[in-house]
């Protein structure tokens, strides 16, 4: 008796309500300020590297008159050979890092899958490098690549016999691409693989019994139920690790910053030095907005296969 | 009876488990190694061979917070007593300790802009979400996707107009600055996170509160809220580790006030070059909450990472 008296206290009174904010009027409300926020922070930035890509404007040298050089920059940047190198340089690192973190990723969910004892403990083992600062991340693999004290160095000649202090992973022309893969590749196959177990998580036991009843070989059934089942979860991860690959900028900037030379130069890291250390702001403007513009591009591709498996 | 294809079979399911563990081991390695490293000295650290095993030190960590001068044996003889473990090392080293280091602060930059910025962007997103979830709005999916597309945007790209715009409004390298920046672009996770946290939230709950007189704003915080409270904590905890590892922005908008952890430490140096022992004892203090959140946090992570639309 008790409980029904306070539960009517505290109910509010028919007025307010109908004194209170319309429905319509709380969704603008809770909406608007996300927008605001977003319109401020990305689109109206995005508005002005437009306008200052059509110009030549240094940004350390602001008191100077800039003019309006229509889309000079532009053709500058899809003429210049160092910036398709550098493209080149991102294609062949996301290339390698997906086709390997996609092989061992998919490798490792399958076995994970088989539900052997401790596999919950064992996957969480394995995320664990997926969440750390990638900048972090480079920074202490360029101590795991020292020539000659370094940890890596040591197992690879434990291993091979190799002299530790003969080969040198960031400073060599050959294996300093090969040195953002791996690290690339340590840190982000725990995302693919947690994608990926997701995928096979969903494919229900019944469509297995029946390839069974069908006497379906194991390389059958692997072909014509599991991959295309875990498809689409496999193209989320993709796109979405080539996209971040692509604009990569942390790891590999305080792994190589770009060296020996430019030889692990990715787009951001080119941009990067275009538009603070050669102050170029016009010029990387415009480089910046080509980046977007393809990045942009591959991200809609991403929020709809990100959409469809939402549905399913 | 033969096998079934569904349960893997007890010997596959033990090889599996061990190539598994053995990739665990792996790749928890390097990470296992820093930790090491952070409590060696600075000859054990880049000792060769490797040593797995030295004396403990504490060298690593008293670097970290301190600021050590060179002195001659004959000024440290006339010194009074060491203060304590840290100041007996400096002095066996020939250094007498001249200061608190700059770690504390950028850690509490850490923390501040980090918390900061968590806090602001699931304020945005819970009540963005709630409307995205409950109400007709207008071209929903296109926001929605505007709001998904801003997290792709290159972080150099959007750094060129943020630094120039911050730089007209005296917000580089200031807390309030930051805090803006990563909300901005959290709050695109949050927003979807939280939307699908709330959409498993059945509507008959607030439709009593509403059939119980309760206001719309009413029926939300009482009964929506606390439901969502475990998603808005997952969310919160993504936040907070995105505005913790963030580098590009911290390194490009900062340089000393605001400065936070990952930009700062590539820059612990000694002499000759980093000090690896308190490199790798920052980075051991950086990425332990990580760890700790990735733990709790292993059941949301899927989510978390396909911005919630894979749930199991």
């Amino acid at each position: 008796m008790a409980a029904v008296s306070t539960a009517t206290a505290a109910r509010p009174s028919q007025a307010t309500r109908s004194g209170g904010i319309s429905d319509r009027g709380i969704a603008w409300l809770f909406i608007t300020p996300t927008i605001l926020l977003l319109l401020a922070i990305n689109i109206f930035p995005l508005i002005w590297t437009v306008r200052m890509s059509l110009t030549n404007y240094k940004a350390n040298m602001g008191w100077m008159k800039y003019r309006f050089v229509g889309i000079d920059n532009y053709v500058d940047i899809l003429t210049d050979p160092d910036i398709w190198d550098a493209m080149q340089t991102t294609a062949r690192f996301v290339f390698w890092s997906i086709t390997l973190e996609v092989l061992l990723g998919f490798g490792l969910a399958l076995l994970i899958n088989r539900k052997f004892r401790g596999h919950s403990f064992w996957t969480t083992v394995i995320l664990l490098p997926m969440m750390l600062s990638p900048a972090v991340v480079g920074n202490f693999w360029t101590f795991l690549f020292q020539p000659q004290s370094g940890l890596f160095n040591y197992v690879v000649s434990f291993f091979t016999g190799i002299d530790p202090a003969s080969f040198q992973m960031i400073g060599d022309v050959k294996l300093a691409p090969w040195s953002i893969v791996l690290v690339d590749v340590w840190m982000w196959t725990p995302y693919v693989m947690l994608i990926c177990l997701a995928g096979l998580r969903s494919i229900p036991d019944y469509i297995y019994e029946a390839a069974e009843v069908d006497r379906a070989s194991a390389w059958r059934r692997f072909w014509s139920i599991t991959l295309p089942m875990v498809m689409p979860f496999l193209m989320l991860a993709v796109l979405f690790r080539g996209i971040e690959n692509f604009k990569m900028f942390d790891m590999v900037n305080l792994l190589t910053n770009g060296g020996p030379g430019s030889l692990t130069e990715t787009v951001s890291i080119t941009l990067k030095r275009a538009a603070f250390e050669k102050w170029q702001t016009g010029w990387s403007s415009a480089l910046a907005i080509i980046l977007f513009l393809t990045v942009f591009g591959a991200a809609n591709i991403y929020i709809k296969v990100l959409n469809s498996v939402k549905r399913r | 009876m033969a096998h079934s294809v569904v349960a893997a079979s007890p010997v596959s399911r033990l090889l599996s488990g061990a190539v598994v563990v053995l990739y665990s081991l792996v790749s928890i390695a390097p990470l296992a190694w820093i930790f090491l490293t952070g409590f060696k000295n600075s000859a054990d650290a880049v000792a060769y061979p490797p040593r797995i095993l030295s004396p403990p030190s504490i060298e690593g960590y008293c670097d970290l917070f301190t600021i050590q001068t060179s002195q001659d044996a004959d000024y440290i003889s006339h010194l009074p007593p060491s203060t304590g473990p840290c100041d007996s090392l400096a002095r066996e080293h020939g250094r007498v300790i001249a200061g608190a280091s700059k770690t504390p602060g950028r850690f509490f930059n850490s923390i501040l802009i980090g918390f900061g910025s968590t806090f602001l962007s699931v304020f945005l997103g819970t009540l963005a979400a709630y409307a995205f979830s409950r109400f007709k709005v207008p071209a929903k999916d296109d926001l929605l996707f505007f709001i998904l597309s801003t997290r792709f945007m290159p972080p150099i790209a959007v750094a060129i107009p943020i630094y120039l715009m911050y730089r007209q409004l005296g917000l580089i390298d200031t807390a309030v600055g930051m805090i803006l920046l990563y909300t901005a672009v959290n709050v695109s996770l949050a927003v979807w996170l939280l939307k699908g946290f709330i959409d498993e939230i059945p509507r008959e709950y607030e439709e009593a509160a509403l059939v119980d007189g309760y206001t719309r704003l009413q029926a939300f915080v009482k009964t929506v809220l606390p439901q969502a409270a475990t998603g808005i904590a997952a969310t919160a905890v993504f936040c907070l580790i995105f505005a913790w590892n963030e580098y590009a922005f911290a390194v490009l908008l900062t340089s000393g006030t605001a400065q936070t952890m990952p930009p700062f430490i590539p820059f612990i140096i000694g002499e000759g070059g980093q000090d690896w022992p308190a490199v790798a004892a920052a980075t051991s203090l950086f990425v332990v909450p990580i760890l700790c959140f990735t733990i709790l946090l292993r059941k949301q992570l899927l989510r978390g990472i396909t911005f919630g639309a894979v749930r199991k």
